[in-house]
């Protein structure tokens, strides 16, 4: 009855916006009560319903929208009352955020259809299948926790929002935390995701509080209704607002210098990698500053800086994918890169381009984790099988028994065993790389035509790391799916089953048909944007930059196959000890090295900042903690002096002064008794004659007187 | 008629026998007996003025010294008795306890 009229009366779908998050939340209770006593299967599409209910009612938000798309803003509750200061729990529906709603709940939701038959047998791999339930806990309360960071009204809520996808980051960073490097590997991965993104939460802090100082509120719409005013009596708290915001962006979105966590963060299940490390939670920064347009568009140096940062990003990042040999790091530098992208598009004004890009990055990129989750899968199947299996295991040699499934090195030829990955894999990188008609073609060059138009350096950065996207990508294509099979497990890879294919399939189609979303002659998605985020101006298509860009695509991927189609291949003919593992290391030489080792930007953090600080702690702590304040401060000054005190007062004060006192008043009675008690004779006559003696005197002188 | 002055004379002289007796005699009983002779001697004074006077006021008085006189007997002798006991002597020097 209440749904039937809200179909009808259009905008009143509005108001149905706090079921996504509450659905999610539905299901990680009953998960977590009951999950105990559920089968895996009730458990994994429990929390899938959960997620897809939040989609269909993104859906329903999204139909409203286009007969209303002013949106609207639906509070629920006072949250915080302080004097003046007033927060609602509201939800703010628009056009952006119901962008940001789909794709979270969308790609979401085929992540945890995939999840359902990925972690059935990760939990085996790993040993622990009790941990399934929990799995599925923390991925709905990811789903709650971003829902409620694209849907605020407000910068406080948005930050709950933050605060919580980065707690589900960690928690499922370090979902496998008694593994990993010594056993605490991916616990140290998890912490210092959780350090990097508290470095840049401190930013979003800061600029919270300078803008509740200089604004007196928190909320979108009159936060950006009283910019312009603020902006012309103090631009400096603008400027370092943004400067602040710009700083957690670094954080969340793995900007330099903080992206250092987010390779690490591979540590986690590829379905988490895939959902929260490249398609949804990494993309808030770029939805904060693209929420924030109203401020970023006061202050152009500011967002000079924005978009200076992003390309580097994207540069920087897209040189270190090149020397990765782990499938899930080139595809995580490649993510850091593509959100450089993204960020230096935002940063530009150009927050159509960014959105786009976060859209169809979402796609592609979570295909390409989910479909490399399915090729680990397959390797770890196929070792799990053949170290169980007496007459299979004959072969192995000592490299087989340490085998790294996600070592591209062990990889090669697995497209004639895994045919569906193989092809939406395909598809992924395509789209990535950028070649038309698929959808990163349109959404880079959108980006690209804006930077040519605003920020010619952060066009040419952008364009290297285009052309090094291309490079990467057409690597690691090759070394995984052709050539020869270079391991055991590699030659005897299955292909996955269908609820991990299916999922890909829907996510391939997407990666290939999402750049009609904004094609240039129609520009659809900046027509919906434009109701959220003012009058936008749409890039005009270029030929000459589209055509600049397939051209260095199509001939970053002409040299991966020169070097990796046709070199690699060769090389293998050569004895192991004398074959180098790339072949960029003979041509490269250190500088490969450097790419491998991520130019030991980790290292570098360790020597300027981890080491001096945990020196400075160590120095803290012993020298000012303990030896200042514990052993001088506290034992020589407080209870010293406090000793000294006592001794002065109980030996000088009380022993010399008031004890001597009585002791001599005592001694001199004592004294003057013993002089006097001579005259006590104890003769009664005496007495007698002393009574006579004073009758006699007073009785003279009462006489005489 | 006996002049006034010879009844005090003698009450004088009554009364400085008795101090002398008490200070100087070491016999309790003797001292109790010089206590005895000290208070008579007052009586005699009281009894002199009061008929020089022609007032009772003094006799009245020296029934009452009477009196008291004889309850102090009662005790002291007990005391001497009780000291006699203890003792076996009623020499007050002996009994010098009290001395410093």
């Amino acid at each position: 009855m209440w749904l039937s009229e809200a179909v009808s009366s259009g905008p009143q779908f509005f108001y149905l916006v706090p079921l996504v998050v509450l659905f999610p939340v539905i299901g990680l209770l009953v998960n977590t009560a009951f999950g105990g006593r559920m089968s895996e299967k009730a458990i994994g599409w429990l929390a899938s319903a959960a997620a897809g209910l939040s989609f269909v009612v993104a859906v329903l938000l999204g139909i409203s929208l286009l007969s209303y798309p002013e949106g609207a803003v639906v509070p629920i509750v006072d949250w915080i009352t302080i004097g003046e200061l007033n927060i609602n729990w509201g939800f703010q529906v628009d056009t952006l955020s119901v962008t940001m709603m789909l794709v979270v709940a969308g790609v979401g939701t085929l992540i945890h259809i995939y999840s359902i038959g990925y972690m059935h047998d990760d939990v085996r791999f790993q040993g622990d299948p009790g941990r399934y339930q929990r799995f599925f806990v923390f991925m709905n309360l990811f789903i709650a926790m971003m829902m409620i960071l694209v849907s605020a009204d407000n910068y406080l809520m948005l930050f709950v929002g933050w605060e919580g996808v980065g707690l589900c980051s960690y928690l499922l960073i370090g979902f496998w935390y008694d593994k990993g490097e010594n056993g605490i590997g991916n616990a140290v991965a998890g912490k210092k995701a959780f350090i990097a993104n508290r470095i840049g939460d401190f930013g979003f802090i800061l600029a919270a509080f300078i803008m509740f100082w200089v604004f007196g509120t928190f909320e979108f719409n009159a936060v950006f209704e009283l910019a312009p005013e603020v902006a012309s009596l103090f631009p400096a708290a603008i400027v370092a607002i943004t400067l602040l915001m710009l700083v957690g962006v670094t954080g969340k979105s793995a900007q330099i210098p903080l992206f250092v966590w987010l390779p690490d963060a591979m540590a986690g299940p590829t379905p988490v990698s895939a959902l929260i490390h490249a398609a949804t939670m990494v993309t808030a920064g770029v939805y904060l500053i693209t929420r924030s347009a109203a401020l970023y568009n006061l202050v152009p140096q500011v967002q000079n800086i924005v978009a200076l940062v992003g390309a580097a990003t994207a540069l920087f990042a897209a040189t270190i994918a090149v020397g990765q040999f782990d499938i899930k790091k080139v595809l995580a530098y490649s993510t850091i890169s593509q959100l450089g992208f993204m960020v230096a598009a935002v940063g530009m004004g150009a927050y159509v381009a960014g959105m786009f890009h976060l859209v169809t990055h979402a796609f592609f990129k979570a295909l390409l984790f989910l479909s490399a989750g399915s090729v680990i899968l397959g390797l770890e199947h196929a070792h799990h099988h053949m170290e169980h299996n007496s007459q299979l295991k004959l072969p192995m040699d000592e490299n087989d028994l340490h085998f790294d499934p996600q070592d591209m090195r062990n990889m090669g030829g697995l497209r004639n065993r895994m045919k569906i990955s193989f092809w939406v894999y395909l598809i992924g990188a395509i789209a990535l790389t950028g070649i038309p008609p698929l959808a990163g073609f349109w959404s880079k060059d959108e980006i690209l035509t804006d930077a040519a138009n605003f920020n010619p350096l952060a066009y040419w950065m952008m364009l290297a790391a285009a052309f090094l996207t291309a490079f990467y990508m057409g690597r690691q294509i090759l070394m995984v799916w052709f050539g020869k099979p270079r391991s055991l497990p590699a030659e005897h890879a299955n292909e996955s089953p269908p609820i991990i294919t299916v999922p890909l399939i829907i996510l391939a189609a997407l990666a290939a048909t999402g750049g009609a979303l904004n094609l240039p002659m129609w520009h659809t998605f900046t027509h919906w944007l434009e109701d959220s985020l003012g009058h936008l101006h749409a890039a005009e298509f270029s030929l000459q930059i589209a055509g600049l860009s397939s051209f260095l695509v199509l001939a970053a991927i002409f040299l991966a196959w020169l070097l990796y189609g046709r070199k690699y291949q060769a090389m293998q003919e050569l004895p192991p000890d004398k074959r180098p593992d790339d072949p960029l290391r003979p041509i490269l030489g250190p500088v490969f090295n450097a790419l491998n080792h991520k130019w030991w930007v980790d290292e570098l953090y360790w020597t300027i900042i981890i080491n001096p600080y945990v020196s400075l702690a160590h120095f803290l702590a012993d020298v000012v903690d303990w030896r200042f304040w514990h052993d001088w401060f506290h034992d020589t000054v407080i209870v010293g002096g406090y000793n000294k005190l006592t001794q002065v007062l109980s030996i000088q004060i009380d022993l010399g002064v008031i004890d001597a006192v009585a002791n001599k008043l005592g001694d001199s009675v004592k004294r003057a008794a013993a002089k006097w008690r001579v005259i006590e004779t104890g003769y009664v006559r005496n007495y007698a004659l002393s009574f006579f003696i004073g009758v006699v005197l007073i009785l003279g002188y009462l006489i005489l007187r | 008629m006996v002049p006034i002055q010879y009844f005090i004379g003698l009450s004088a002289i009554l009364f400085t026998i008795g101090i002398l007796g008490v200070l100087i005699r070491r016999n309790a009983i003797i001292i109790f007996m010089s206590v005895e002779l000290m208070l008579n001697s007052a009586n005699l004074a009281f009894i002199t003025f009061a008929r020089m006077y022609q007032s009772l006021d003094g006799q009245v008085f020296v029934f009452f010294v009477m009196a008291v006189a004889a309850a102090e007997v009662a005790v002291g002798l007990a005391l001497i008795v009780a000291i006699f006991r203890n003792k076996q002597s009623i020499d007050v020097d002996q009994i010098n306890s009290l001395h410093g």
